[in-house]
């Protein structure tokens, strides 16, 4: 076990990766969640509102922490409404807020995503929010009392990569809670670029459903977000200009 | 192009009644402006309208190349020049092509999701004569309306089988359906199902409004067919007859406060090319209109009804529905698809695969019959159905071969909040 932990209200994990269930067989979760490595999985709390042909929550290990997401939410007080639903579904603190009022591209609406995160942390729930990477957006998430923020790489289900890399590095640099890079990661190369960066982790779905292998590809990102997490702590070299550096210094004739 | 024989007379039609019947067939200046508004229909201020309809009558099929359609297929994006490309006869050799990008698109957007859910027909009378279909006021059939303790009866019978969505649908008759009886009905359905939508007459949106209260959120609304004119020739009596009021439906439920709406053309009635151009884009326009909504097509076909067992699909075989639900995909990879049990089985477990999302099972279009359907238990007045299906397959037989094809069956993945 690493000692290279990170905190999400008052627990710690281990693993860096948080994986999606939304999108593929139940029977599958168990085998991505342990190739995965993972600790935190989300489910979406309308999927949970089944009667139990196939209670997704019976496919989920017990030690993995639950993180309900309120999907389907499309302003901030449905977005509380379905989280207290969570709650009451036994799904513990923890709660991803999703608030999408667009149904063809399903960007988050930073501005109710603030509001319902102030109620909810209010409430004593863990907010972890996702939202459309911008600075100031991210510090009021921090005021309302958001224990992570979760910005998107691009568009959620698009496998497009990290399309939001410098708006991301910029919450990186001035956030104090951890950044948890939140769709559109297609691939495990994509994952380990974010986590050089310096992101505390990766929430990751559609890349995992969609591939021919699943237990497998839950695996490769396992250590493709070890690999980014190794590279940021040890510091990454410069990049080197065409040639070698030069040996001479320009600053070599300075005498005292 | 071929043409459908609609017109069947029953002999318990009395004389003055079967005069009538004939007068509204043959002589159009007997029926009434089909695109004028009834006393108490709600008039609301959209362009969706002119945008929709601009686009269908510029649209020529026929004016579409295969390179056209290559280079729909080679772009990220589908501009709706490229939708057009794809549903013209040049993108027929293309279909394979056409299937796997849509199974790509759908993939990526719903993962290997498959949602089920059953229609339940609560009342069969009707007070238009639409002559394509099995409820019309002029065809010979079982009428009936299930009361309260009946419809509680066919829902906690369904809801045993293990379906969790509902879709609950009358014929088009305000008198014997009123929007009062359907709310009752929706308030029942929300103990024994989560997710409850309607499929009934268009009402104004203070009425969508109230259903939405009583617990429904989705509301479906084939307009049939986009072609206003022959709108016209098809459905030659009541309420139903309003094109644009029924065109409208679907705003006006969304500004009711309903969570989605669902669209149709009923393939086989005009050109289906510009019949799907039409239906697509009224979900585009709207969506931008309003984009928190969630929106679905079906892609139902012409099928045979009680007293006329000729009526078919005409041109649209196969193969060009098909193409019609994977140019829908590529267009609009968000939107939900629908396929109904007017299809078969082995119609139905291809096209989840590439584009369909969401399936009907253990169906009846008829009134009061699940006991006899589901249990085998006779009943003595069942009313009788709208049309034939096509695939039969119990809850549990669709249940197990979604699975068995390695999709995910879904019961429901809805919250009513």
């Amino acid at each position: 076990m690493n000692n290279d932990t990170f905190m999400l209200g008052g627990k710690e994990f281990h693993s860096r990766f948080i994986l999606g269930s939304g999108k593929y067989s139940l029977e599958l979760i168990k085998a991505a969640v342990e190739n995965a490595g993972a600790e935190i999985i989300t489910l979406a709390v309308r999927r949970t509102n089944t009667k139990d042909t196939e209670n997704i929550l019976d496919y989920i290990p017990d030690n993995v922490t639950l993180l309900p997401n309120t999907s389907g939410a499309r302003d901030a007080k449905e977005a509380v409404r379905i989280a207290r639903m969570a709650r009451e579904l036994g799904c513990g603190d923890f709660v991803k807020i999703e608030i999408m009022k667009d149904s063809k591209y399903l960007l988050p609406d930073n501005y109710e995503t603030i509001k319902a995160t102030k109620i909810l942390a209010d409430e004593g729930f863990v907010v972890l929010p996702y939202m459309y990477p911008d600075l100031n957006v991210a510090r009021e998430l921090v005021k309302a009392g958001a224990a992570a923020v979760m910005p998107l790489a691009s568009p959620i289900g698009s496998n497009k990569g990290l399309a939001t890399k410098e708006f991301i590095q910029i919450l990186i640099d001035e956030i104090d809670v951890p950044i948890i890079v939140d769709a559109g990661i297609g691939k495990p190369s994509e994952a380990c670029a974010a986590m050089e960066m310096g992101a505390a982790a990766i929430m990751s779905n559609t890349a995992i459903a969609t591939a021919r292998d699943i237990p497998a590809m839950a695996g490769a990102f396992k250590s493709a977000i070890e690999a980014g997490r190794a590279a940021y702590l040890a510091g990454l070299g410069r990049v080197l200009e065409r040639g070698a550096s030069a040996s001479d210094p320009l600053t070599g004739f300075l005498r005292d | 192009m071929a043409e459908n024989q609609f017109f069947v007379d029953s002999g318990k039609l009395n004389e003055k009644a079967l005069a009538n019947k004939h007068r509204l067939e043959q002589d159009p200046s007997y029926r009434t402006n089909h695109m004028e508004y009834m006393e108490g229909m709600e008039r609301i201020e959209s362009d969706i309208m002119d945008k929709v309809m601009s686009h269908m009558n510029d649209y020529d099929p026929d004016s579409y190349t295969a390179v056209d359609v290559r280079r729909a297929l080679s772009s990220n994006r589908c501009s709706i020049d490229d939708f057009k490309a794809l549903l013209s006869p040049a993108a027929a050799p293309f279909l394979e092509e056409m299937a796997q990008k849509a199974k790509m698109a759908t993939s990526r957007h719903f993962g290997n999701t498959v949602y089920i859910f059953t229609p339940l027909y609560i009342a069969n009378y009707c007070e238009n004569y639409c002559i394509y279909c099995g409820f019309n006021c002029y065809n010979d059939i079982n009428r009936k309306k299930l009361n309260y303790e009946e419809i509680e009866r066919e829902m906690k019978i369904i809801s045993d089988s293990g379906i969790e969505e509902i879709l609950m649908l009358t014929g088009e008759s305000r008198g014997a359906s009123p929007v009062e009886y359907i709310g009752e009905a929706c308030k029942l359905a929300t103990k024994y199902f989560r997710n409850v939508g309607l499929e009934i007459y268009p009402v104004n949106s203070d009425e969508y409004r109230y259903l939405h209260e009583c617990g429904a959120d989705y509301i479906t609304v084939f307009q049939e067919t986009y072609d206003s004119d022959k709108y016209e020739t098809l459905h030659l009596m009541g309420h139903k007859r309003v094109w644009p009021y029924r065109f409208e439906a679907q705003e006006r439920a969304l500004m009711g406060g309903m969570r989605g709406v669902g669209f149709s053309a009923l393939l086989g009635l005009s050109n289906f090319r510009k019949d799907a151009l039409a239906s697509a884009l009224h979900v585009f326009f709207l969506q931008r209109k309003y984009p928190h909504a969630e929106f679905s097509l079906s892609c139902p076909r012409l099928r045979p009804i009680i007293n006329n067992d000729k009526i078919n699909p005409l041109d649209v075989h196969e193969k060009e529905l098909c193409q019609i639900i994977c140019a829908y995909r590529i267009f609009m990879p968000f939107v939900g698809i629908t396929v109904s049990s007017r299809e078969e089985k082995h119609f139905r477990d291809g096209i989840i695969k590439i584009a369909a999302t969401k399936v009907s099972a253990g169906v009846s279009t008829g009134i009061g019959d699940h006991d006899e359907k589901y249990n085998g238990e006779q009943e003595v007045d069942a009313g009788d159905e709208q049309f034939e299906i096509a695939d039969a397959r119990s809850f549990d037989e669709m249940y197990n071969d979604i699975a068995g094809e390695g999709l995910q069956p879904v019961l429901n993945d809805y919250v009513y909040v």
